[in-house]
């Protein structure tokens, strides 16, 4: 079995450490030159070795909401380039949404996706499952056989569409109270957002495009954790972007309801201003919404309020956003870049520290999503997923770099902090120096 | 610097009169036997018309007929549009045949910011109409129809609209118009008021620089001029309100309201009129109502809009120190 030793990494941002990776597990780790060997049976002879230098070591990245397309459109992008992306990104872990083609609503199509990723072996695949049949929203999808599968399904989304039947959702909240399952709600009233174009306010009233108000999301989170409470079932809501939305979810947890929720880098960042230059890239649903929705998000991220932030990664190919507004597809690619906008907009403006991105973007999401393996402390014993960051690093985003099939990223030329420079999926280097393996 | 005319609020007050007072010198030429002017002879224009529009194309080309321009008339409907090819390579496929500026009217919001923008093709694009975002032609016909019947023709030359009241009636939340109409009136020193039920106003309107009203009743009697907006019945299934039978007498506008209006006030309407509902055949057909010039005048505003943009002359974007360079003949 092949040793590691990172020298002089700070975990988790503190100290430097020196870490032994032996194999698929951590097998020990101290402050810097200091690890006792004498007795433990253990010794770095052999290993090979990290210069950390400063950089931060956090426990691989999890992502609860990746969509990698395969199968039906692996012309924005496939298993492969998506978990390639996700390596780049200092992902171990990826949850795939069901929005497919065919839609992952059965036992098949989830056993193909998570052998896709096992078989690459870039990142560990976690498919998420159909709530509804075709996510049409009428029939369950038969989430039981998902989870018995062999991809062991605990996520169910109709992400793309919202479970706007109120008994469908209440009944899905229940059924996956057997074996452990939660439903990751998209919180959107169709009904509200029909023809929506961009968050409705001030600048859609300008530039003339279908509103998306705010309260069609809030909506139906009000009602989802309401629904949960009375079943007492949990629930995730998906890219939460709105400052009515952390208010509700803030107020649900006080209650003690059982409720989750996600952010995306996106919201943490950009703002509708940006829909005024009427480029595509900057179409996303939910969509980009005010400065005032951006701060409350920030601070309910550094709260708790909002658990994890997780990337709705969205490839697109080109000519889907290199097109009018109205006809461009909605969605941005995000695995590249989450770790260096989460560093903007929470490290350096002081709401979060670096142990406190390890559990919004690797613990958490592992927890929600009951990623076995993933999500673990830097510390003997565990299984070696973890990844490695320059923090001081400062660089403007270049898509043509990206691993991903697809370009469509709201930040080309944009300086952003931080660079992924190492990733380790259970002992093996995904991602070196900067480089997929 | 701009070489496009996408939307009203592009425009500075300087660049607005100086297309008005351009738009009295093209009037003239309506009134020779040859109405024919050779200034942009051997350009030529592209009328793209994503959406069907006879009379903004009709009077698109009429003034690019006058100005000695080549037109080439291109409706999407049984193009390869239909058949799934992109806006960008529609304008590419265009400009490769020599298209000195291109007209686009789209259903898409944003569609000739896009194909000005995007480095897709260099020519000059005039917005005949964007989705639900500006009609900045249409703005500047309505505004030469108040100067000319509110300042007057000769006198207001060179003139605003400073102090004036403007009343817009209708369905403001899916209106071009009334976007365009707001930004360009108020950058002429107008003070407008829209008129609507609170569902035909957009949420965020009240960034905007003017007044509301859901009463037209209480703005009638201090407008200079009421414009009213087509309402299509279809908002009526959407819940926008009730009937059409209650849209008409909350907002339309009757011969008793007309009354309430001043003597010298004036009411417009873009077109194409749905009488009965958003204005009655009398106001139609009264002497008050401007329907009929608006159009004529739209050919006028066409012209120096074309003639300013390829004719040399270069509008400044706002704030910009303005330099003017008119020439009469082109090459």
């Amino acid at each position: 079995m092949s040793k590691i030793l990172i020298r002089g990494a700070k975990v988790l941002g503190g100290e430097p450490q020196d870490v032994l990776i032996d194999g698929r597990t951590i097998a020990a780790t101290a402050r810097q030159g200091e690890i006792d060997w004498s007795g433990s049976g253990l010794s770095a002879d052999g290993a090979e070795v990290v210069e950390a230098d400063g950089k931060v070591l956090l426990p691989g990245l999890v992502d609860l909401h990746t969509h990698l397309r395969e199968p039906g459109r692996e012309d924005s992008e496939t298993v492969l380039t998506g978990t390639r992306a996700a390596a780049s990104g200092g992902y171990t872990a990826v949850f795939a949404m069901a929005n497919t083609f065919p839609v992952a609503d059965t036992a098949g199509v989830v056993e193909q996706v998570y052998r896709l990723g096992q078989q690459h072996g870039y990142c560990d695949v976690q498919p998420i499952g159909a709530v509804t049949v075709g996510l049409e929203g009428r029939k369950l999808a038969e989430l039981g056989a998902m989870h018995e599968s062999a991809a062991g399904v605990t996520v169910f989304s109709d992400d793309g569409k919202c479970v706007d039947d109120a008994v469908i959702m209440r009944r899905a909240l229940e059924y996956v109270k057997a074996f452990g399952g939660v439903v990751a709600q998209h919180a959107q009233e169709p009904r509200l957002t029909e023809g929506a174009q961009m968050n409705e306010g001030v600048v859609s009233a300008e530039l003339g495009l279908g509103g998306w108000p705010a309260v069609a999301e809030e909506s139906i989170i009000a009602r989802d954790v309401l629904l949960a409470e009375h079943v007492g079932s949990r629930v995730h809501i998906c890219h939460l972007s709105t400052a009515g939305s952390v208010e509700i979810v803030r107020w649900a947890k006080s209650r003690g309801i059982d409720v989750t929720a996600e952010v995306t880098p996106h919201h943490l960042l950009l703002t509708d201003e940006l829909v005024r230059t009427y480029n595509p890239v900057y179409k996303v649903n939910p969509p980009l919404r005010t400065e005032r929705d951006v701060h409350a998000l920030r601070e309910a991220l550094a709260d708790g309020t909002i658990d994890i932030v997780a990337t709705d990664h969205a490839p697109h190919p080109h000519e889907d956003k290199d097109c009018e507004w109205a006809a461009a597809a909605m969605g941005m690619v995000g695995l590249e870049t989450a770790l260096s906008v989460v560093q903007q907009t929470m490290v350096d403006t002081g709401l979060l520290d670096w142990a406190g991105v390890a559990d919004r973007m690797s613990f958490k999401p592992a927890e929600i999503g009951r990623a076995a393996g993933h999500g673990r402390p830097v510390s003997a014993g565990e299984p070696a997923n973890l990844m490695l960051v320059d923090t001081a690093y400062r660089g403007s985003v270049d898509p043509a770099g990206f691993a991903s099939r697809s370009r469509n990223t709201p930040y080309e030329g944009r300086e952003l902090p931080g660079r992924v420079t190492h990733t380790w999926l259970r002992g093996k280097a995904t991602f070196v120096d900067g480089k997929l393996t | 610097m701009q070489r496009h005319l996408i939307s009203a609020a592009d425009l500075t007050r300087d660049d607005a009169i100086r297309i008005l007072d351009t738009a009295e010198e093209m009037a003239r030429v309506a009134d020779r036997p040859i109405k024919k002017l050779p200034t942009l002879r051997g350009r030529t224009i592209v009328n793209l018309f994503f959406e069907d529009s006879t009379r903004t194309r009709i009077s698109f080309e009429a003034a690019e007929k006058r100005l000695s321009a080549d037109v080439i008339n291109f409706s999407a409907k049984g193009s390869s549009v239909s058949k799934g090819e992109s806006l960008k390579d529609t304008a590419q496929t265009l400009e490769a045949m020599g298209v000195d500026a291109v007209v686009i009217r789209h259903g898409a919001s944003g569609a000739p910011y896009r194909l000005a923008n995007s480095g897709w093709i260099d020519a000059a694009v005039v917005n005949a109409g964007d989705g639900t975002h500006q009609h900045p032609t249409q703005a500047l016909l309505d505004a030469f129809t108040m100067r000319r019947r509110l300042v007057g023709r000769d006198t207001g030359l060179g003139q605003d609209l400073g102090g004036r009241h403007i009343t817009i009636v209708g369905d403001i939340l899916h209106s071009r118009v009334a976007r365009s109409n707001v930004d360009l009136l108020h950058t002429l020193g107008a003070e407008v008021t829209l008129v609507a039920p609170p569902t035909l106003l957009p949420v965020g309107i009240e960034s905007w620089p003017c007044e509301i009203s859901y009463d037209l009743d209480a703005t009638l009697p201090k407008s200079d001029a009421v414009m009213m907006l087509r309402v299509q019945s279809e908002r009526m299934n959407a819940a926008f309100f009730p009937t059409e039978r209650e849209y008409s007498r909350r907002y339309g506008l009757d011969g008793e309201r007309m009354a309430r209006m001043p003597e010298h006030a004036i009411v417009m309407h873009p077109g194409p009129m749905v009488r009965g509902m958003e204005i009655t055949a009398e106001v139609a057909d009264s002497g008050r109502c401007t329907a009929i010039e608006q159009v004529a005048n739209g050919v006028s505003i066409r012209m120096a809009v074309l003639y300013l943009l390829l004719g040399g002359a270069v509008f400044e974007s706002k704030n910009a120190p303005v330099t003017l360079q008119t020439r009469t003949e082109e090459k």
